[in-house]
C-alpha cells in the first residue's frame, strides 16, 4: 500500500507531462515553418521563430521545475559527528555518529593516556550560509 | 512529403502579411484580456490548487517515509514477533481531547492528569510493540512515533482544506490554505528531520537546556526526582546550585514543574532564585545559537510546568531568572547544530554572571535546563 502511493506521488503528472509535449511539438513545428519561410517572409519568420523560441522555453522551464520537485522530496539526513575527547591529556577526535552515542558516555580507552575517553558533543554541520537580506 | 505541406499551409493561417500578423496579435490580446475579465479568479484559483497540490504530495511523501522510518526502527530495535505495522498506523491515529474550559478554575490539573495518562498509555502501546527494547529505546521509539503523529496530522488537516477548497471552489479557502503553506511545509520538513533524530537517539535542538545542565551536573552525584527528572548539587562561585534536567539519554522532556515543585519544598522555600534554560525560537534575522537572559519562566509545551514553576515561586517569593539559546522551530526539532552545541559553554558564563550579581556566597539556587535531553545524559 505504501510503496503504491510513494509512486503515485512521485511521478510526474501524466496530464502536465501531455500538455508539455504538445507545446514543444508545436514549437518545433513553429521554429521550422520559420525556417521555411525565411526568404520569403522575414517579418513573419522572425515572429513564428520568437513564438517558437517562448513556447520552447517555457515547456522546458515547465518539465525542469516538475522534475525539480520530484527531486526535492527526497528527506536527507544530514551528517551528524560525535566528538570524543580524554578529559586527562585533552586528546580530541570526531568521527561520525553511531546508533547508541550520547553525549557524556563512556567509551573506550585513551590512545594516548589510556584514561576513559568520554563523548563530550553531538552536532551536525550545517553548510549553507544564511542570508542576511542586507538589513 | 505530408510534413512540407503543413509546413506550407500554417504560415498560410496566420497570414503572410503584417497587417494580418498585427489583426491576430491584437485579436490574441482581446480574446486574453476578456478571459481574464471573467475568469481571472478562477485562473488565479487553480495556480493555487495546482500549488497546493504539489505541496500535498510532498507532505504525503513525508507522511509515507515517516511511517517507513518508524516501523523499520521498531523492528530493528524492538524484535517483535509479528508485523508492527497495524498497531503503528493505530498509533498514528490516536487522539487527546483537551479538557473542558467553560469553567476555568483547575483545568491545569485537569490537562497534567489527561498529559499522564497519555503518556503511560503511549509508553504502554511502545512497550507492545518494541518487546525488545530498554527504557531508553522506548523513550526514543516514543519520540519517533510522535513525530510520525505529528506529520500525520499535518498532512490530513492540509488534505481536508485542499479538497474543501477543491469541492466549494471557494478562493478564500484555497488562499488562506496557500497562504499559510510555506510555514507548514517548514513545519513538516523539521518533523521529518526529527523523526530521523529521534530513531538513531541524536540530540537535537531542543536540548540546548538539558545540555547545559549536564555539562553543570557531570562528575557530579545525581539523584531522581519526580517526574523523570534528575537533580545534582553543584557547588558554583561559593554558593550551591541544585541543578535538574530530565533524565537522559533515552528521548524524555520529564516534568521540571514537579521537579522545581519538589526541590523548593525539600529546602523549605530557602532558595535565593530559579535559573531556567531553555531553547527560544528567534526571530528571522537573528543568528542561530545566539544567548539571551531575561526574566520568567522559560519553558514550552501545554503550560502545566510553567504554571506549576511560578505557582511554586510565588508561594516563597523567589526570583525566576531565564536564559535561552535563540533557534528556529526547525533547528528545534531537528539534529542539533554545531553553533547551539557551541553556544551550552557561553550559557554557562552567563548562569555564572547571573549567579554572581543576583545571589550572595553561601545561598542555595535552583538551575533548571528544560528541553528533550535525547541523545545527553548526565
Amino acid at each position: 500500500m505504501s510503496g503504491n502511493s510513494t509512486s503515485t506521488s512521485s511521478r510526474i503528472s501524466t496530464y502536465l507531462m501531455m500538455i508539455v509535449l504538445i507545446v514543444l511539438s508545436l514549437s518545433v513545428v513553429a521554429l521550422v515553418s520559420a525556417v521555411y519561410l525565411y526568404p520569403s517572409d522575414f517579418q513573419f519568420a522572425v515572429v513564428l521563430m520568437a513564438m517558437g523560441l517562448i513556447a520552447m522555453g517555457m515547456s522546458v522551464y515547465v518539465l525542469f521545475q516538475s522534475r525539480k520537485r520530484v527531486a526535492s522530496m527526497k528527506i536527507e539526513a544530514p551528517k551528524v559527528m560525535t566528538t570524543i575527547e580524554c578529559k586527562k591529556c585533552s586528546f580530541k577526535s570526531v568521527r561520525e555518529f553511531q546508533r547508541g552515542d550520547f553525549v557524556f558516555k563512556d567509551l573506550d580507552p585513551c590512545q594516548k593516556c589510556n584514561d576513559k575517553m568520554i563523548i563530550t558533543s553531538i552536532f551536525k554541520e550545517v553548510k549553507e550560509k544564511e542570508k542576511t537580506y542586507g538589513v | 512529403m505530408v510534413m512540407f505541406t503543413a509546413m506550407e499551409v500554417l504560415p498560410n493561417l496566420f497570414g503572410s502579411g503584417g497587417d494580418s500578423i498585427s489583426s491576430i496579435l491584437s485579436m490574441i490580446f482581446y480574446v486574453i484580456f476578456i478571459v481574464f475579465v471573467f475568469y481571472g479568479q478562477r485562473i488565479q484559483m487553480y495556480v493555487m490548487i495546482r500549488e497546493v497540490e504539489g505541496s500535498l504530495y510532498k507532505l504525503k511523501y513525508i507522511k509515507e517515509e515517516g511511517r517507513k522510518i518508524t516501523i523499520e526502527t521498531i523492528k530493528e530495535i524492538g524484535k517483535p514477533q509479528t508485523d508492527p505495522s497495524a498497531r503503528v498506523d493505530r498509533y498514528l491515529e490516536y487522539f487527546t481531547i483537551s479538557p473542558q474550559s467553560m469553567d476555568p478554575a483547575g483545568i491545569v490539573y485537569k490537562l497534567d492528569h489527561i498529559l499522564d495518562v497519555r503518556d503511560s498509555r503511549f509508553k504502554d502501546e511502545v512497550k507492545l510493540m518494541a518487546p525488545a527494547s530498554d527504557e531508553v529505546q522506548i523513550n526514543n521509539l516514543e519520540n519517533t512515533l510522535e513525530a510520525a503523529m505529528a506529520l500525520n496530522y499535518i498532512y490530513k488537516v492540509v488534505r481536508h482544506f485542499y479538497i474543501q477548497g477543491k469541492k466549494t471552489l471557494s478562493l478564500y479557502i484555497i488562499m488562506q490554505l496557500q497562504m499559510i503553506l510555506p510555514l507548514v511545509m517548514k513545519e513538516a520538513e523539521a518533523y521529518a528531520s526529527a523523526l530521523k533524530a529521534f530513531a538513531d537517539g541524536q540530540p537535537i535542538g531542543d536540548g540546548a537546556g538539558p545540555l547545559v545542565a549536564a555539562k553543570l551536573m557531570h562528575g557530579y552525584e545525581t539523584r531522581k526526582v519526580p517526574k523523570d527528572c534528575v537533580v545534582a548539587r553543584v557547588p558554583m562561585e561559593g554558593r550551591t546550585a541544585l541543578i535538574i534536567k530530565a533524565e537522559g539519554p533515552g528521548g524524555n522532556v520529564g516534568k521540571p514543574g514537579e521537579a522545581v515543585r519538589a526541590v523548593i519544598d525539600e529546602n523549605k522555600g530557602k532558595i535565593a532564585s530559579v535559573i531556567m534554560i531553555d531553547a527560544g525560537l528567534k526571530l528571522e534575522g537573528e543568528t542561530v545559537g545566539e544567548v539571551a537572559e531575561g526574566i520568567g519562566a522559560a519553558i514550552g509545551g501545554p503550560g502545566v510546568d510553567q504554571f506549576k514553576i511560578e505557582e511554586a515561586v510565588v508561594k516563597y517569593k523567589i526570583p525566576l531568572n531565564a536564559v535561552i539559546v535563540k533557534e528556529d522551530i526547525g533547528d528545534a526539532v531537528s539534529p542539533m547544530r554545531k553553533e547551539i552545541a557551541d553556544s551550552a559553554d557561553k550559557v554557562i558564563e552567563r548562569v555564572k554572571n547571573v549567579i554572581l550579581e543576583r545571589t550572595k556566597e553561601g545561598e542555595k539556587l535552583i538551575i533548571v535546563g528544560v528541553g528533550n535531553t535525547i541523545g545527553i545524559g548526565q
